[in-house]
């Protein structure tokens, strides 16, 4: 730090003329303001590294040991944790749920988010109360509209009552293994696709009219200019919107846990749910933690992807 | 991003509003005019896809009114024909729900402020104060928006289990305010301060205020947006906390709201669907009451978070 060119505060260099200079305090103002700076971060500083950092390392740790809870022993087992990752006959079931969840997710909420923006972005009366009602479940509190649809898709709940009144006979739609996750996937879209749905009309909204015009000028009809010209310059709200969802897919745990507990069979069990599973009702910490770094890793990669296009969305937006 | 003009006023720059639901224009017809039957396509195609977002809302409150013999009557009634207030009263009584309802407000209310504290001073010193090392501790702190908390959920039990905190709130309280969600907040104050007018400080400086001063008399008055974002989305993720509660609170009068709302079942096991729905009705409309008269703070609140889920 140099301390050269302080601000000087009012009554602290109080050196008359003609009295030999002063020694600087040491505190100098920008010693002050640094010290500030260290109070003002600590709070936030403190916990990442206590309850994020401190507990990451933790899980390194904890995965090369095998805890018994009941015995009280705490052994080191080396990678034995990892090779019986590869050797878990669930792991592969456990993988193709939250491979399909979350492109199942993907899929469904980005082309429904996408559809609701094109539709709402418009001035014609009433749209602002769709986009409210679009919207609104954002704000339902999650497990309340969990429960609700784990209401209405059971066998003889208000989904198969409505489809009967129009003589089609519904399936259990949480109990059998095709629909159970296809199930899961459409109740989590309808909670957060008002989300993307606002990000999209944003940009929607960013696409300068004149270019639209302009390629009516020449001879285009709507899906052209659609096709060629909003959607390339909407393409990174998509792509990031993309890596948002997966991510986010991947933390999915409550709608799980009220709708299906991981069934039928483990059908619906994701990386996330096994992992709760495994720690908390099986008491395999050594085992829940290796998965925590399987997790860890898989987000990792989407995170820093998610970074260098959010780098691109940035730009784009200045 | 412009999210100001999303729910309040019309959009700026849409497209063609000639449009028909479909996206398509149809042939031969002259530019101006919007059909009516146009339009009747449009709102229709509107209120058909609006069902899945309303009927589940309907549903509950109109099922928790319900007398039980009428929950799975056949065919299904949209509107209860004997209502009855019953389910919510039981509520009350099977479990410790007004116990509950005041454990998730205050740690919600708890949560929220802590987080806008410490994300108003961290996001603060990392936009506008000087001091050695500041990028690399920032780096630090966004590490913990790289790491989700089902990650570290594991060694976290661990640790409080060791400290005797398990069946407590505490874990709770304190991994939520100074965890994960605060970072996100952190971040958002922190581009807010950056586009503060460096002039205010300096002439607040002039005046002899310190740091403390220039950030509680100048700087936060300011940021009265950002900190409402940082409230609202801080306040929904953790009245929606479930994987935490579920794992560190055993005892039913420390439960929270989406915790409590699991555990109304008979005897039996078998699901009491009039006093659930009931239950997620008491949990779900307050917020929903609030939206629809903030709406337009909540979309740019949430919108500005990056967004979760």
């Amino acid at each position: 730090m140099t301390t050269s060119v302080s601000p000087v505060l009012p009554g602290r260099d109080a050196s008359r003329p003609g009295s030999p200079p002063r020694r600087r305090p040491w505190l100098t103002y920008q010693r002050k303001d640094a010290l500030a700076g260290y109070v003002f971060i600590a709070p936030q500083l403190i916990g990442i590294v206590g309850f994020v950092l401190v507990p990451l390392v933790l899980i390194f740790y904890y995965s090369v040991h095998e805890w018994n809870v009941l015995a009280g022993t705490f052994t080191f087992v080396g990678l034995e944790n990892v090779e019986a990752l590869f050797a878990d006959p669930q792991m592969g079931e456990v993988l193709t749920a939250t491979g399909i969840f979350s492109v199942g997710l993907v899929v469904f909420n980005l082309s429904l988010a996408l559809l609701l923006a094109v539709l709402l972005n418009r001035r014609w009366r009433g749209v602002t109360a769709f986009r409210t009602i679009f919207f609104s479940p954002v704000v339902v509190s999650l497990v309340a509209w969990t429960i609700v649809w784990g209401f209405l898709l059971q066998d003889n709940g208000g989904i198969n009552g409505l489809l009967a009144l129009v003589g089609v006979d519904g399936p259990n739609w949480l109990r059998e293994g095709p629909t159970a996750l296809l199930s899961v996937v459409v109740v989590q879209v309808f909670k957060n696709v008002g989300l993307n749905m606002v990000l999209f009309l944003a940009a929607l909204q960013g696409v300068p009219r004149e270019l639209q015009e302009a390629a009516k000028v020449d001879g285009a009809d709507e899906r052209q200019i659609f096709g060629r010209i909003v959607i390339p310059l909407i393409s990174p709200t998509i792509l990031l919107t993309v890596i948002i969802t997966i991510v986010g897919s991947l933390q999915v745990y409550a709608q799980i846990a009220v709708l299906t507990q991981g069934g039928p069979g483990i059908s619906t069990t994701v990386l996330v749910y096994y992992l709760v599973q495994q720690a908390f009702d099986f008491h395999h910490f050594g085992y829940g933690s290796t998965l925590a770094i399987l997790l860890f890793l898989i987000v990792l990669v989407l995170t820093i992807a998610q970074w260098q296009l959010r780098k691109r969305w940035v730009f784009y937006e200045n | 991003m412009r999210t100001d003009t999303l729910f309040d006023t019309e959009p700026a720059g849409s497209l063609d509003p000639n449009l028909d639901a479909a996206g398509r224009r149809p042939a031969r017809r002259p530019r101006r005019p919007s059909s009516a039957g146009r339009k009747v396509v449009f709102y229709g195609v509107l209120s058909l896809l609006a069902v899945p977002f309303v009927f589940p809302t309907w549903w509950m409150i109109t099922s928790s009114l319900k007398p039980v013999n009428e929950i799975f009557a056949f065919p299904p009634s949209l509107w209860p024909a004997d209502p009855t207030l019953q389910a919510y009263a039981d509520a009350f009584t099977i479990q410790p729900f007004a116990q509950q309802y005041f454990n998730s407000l205050y740690i919600a209310i708890v949560v929220t402020t802590g987080t806008m504290l410490i994300a108003a001073m961290a996001g603060y010193a990392f936009a506008r104060i000087r001091f050695p090392g500041q990028n690399a501790l920032f780096l630090v702190v966004l590490m913990g928006l790289l790491i989700p908390s089902e990650v570290t959920i594991v060694p976290l039990f661990q640790m409080f289990n060791g400290l005797g905190l398990v069946n407590t709130h505490w874990p709770i309280l304190l991994v939520t305010t100074f965890g994960a969600p605060s970072v996100l907040a952190t971040f958002i104050m922190r581009q807010f301060f950056l586009t503060l007018p460096v002039e205010l400080e300096e002439a607040a400086r002039l005046d002899g205020l310190g740091r403390w001063a220039i950030w509680w008399r100048i700087a936060l008055p300011l940021s009265r947006t950002a900190l409402a974002a940082v409230a609202i989305f801080t306040f929904l993720h953790v009245w929606n906390l479930y994987l935490e509660p579920t794992v560190y609170l055993l005892s039913p009068e420390l439960f929270t709201l989406p915790q409590a709302l699991t555990r109304y079942t008979d005897a039996y096991g078998g699901e009491m669907w009039n006093v659930q729905m009931a239950a997620s009705t008491m949990t779900a409309l307050p917020v929903l009451i609030v939206f629809v008269f903030a709406q337009k703070q909540f979309v740019e609140g949430l919108a500005q978070t990056g967004l979760k889920g």
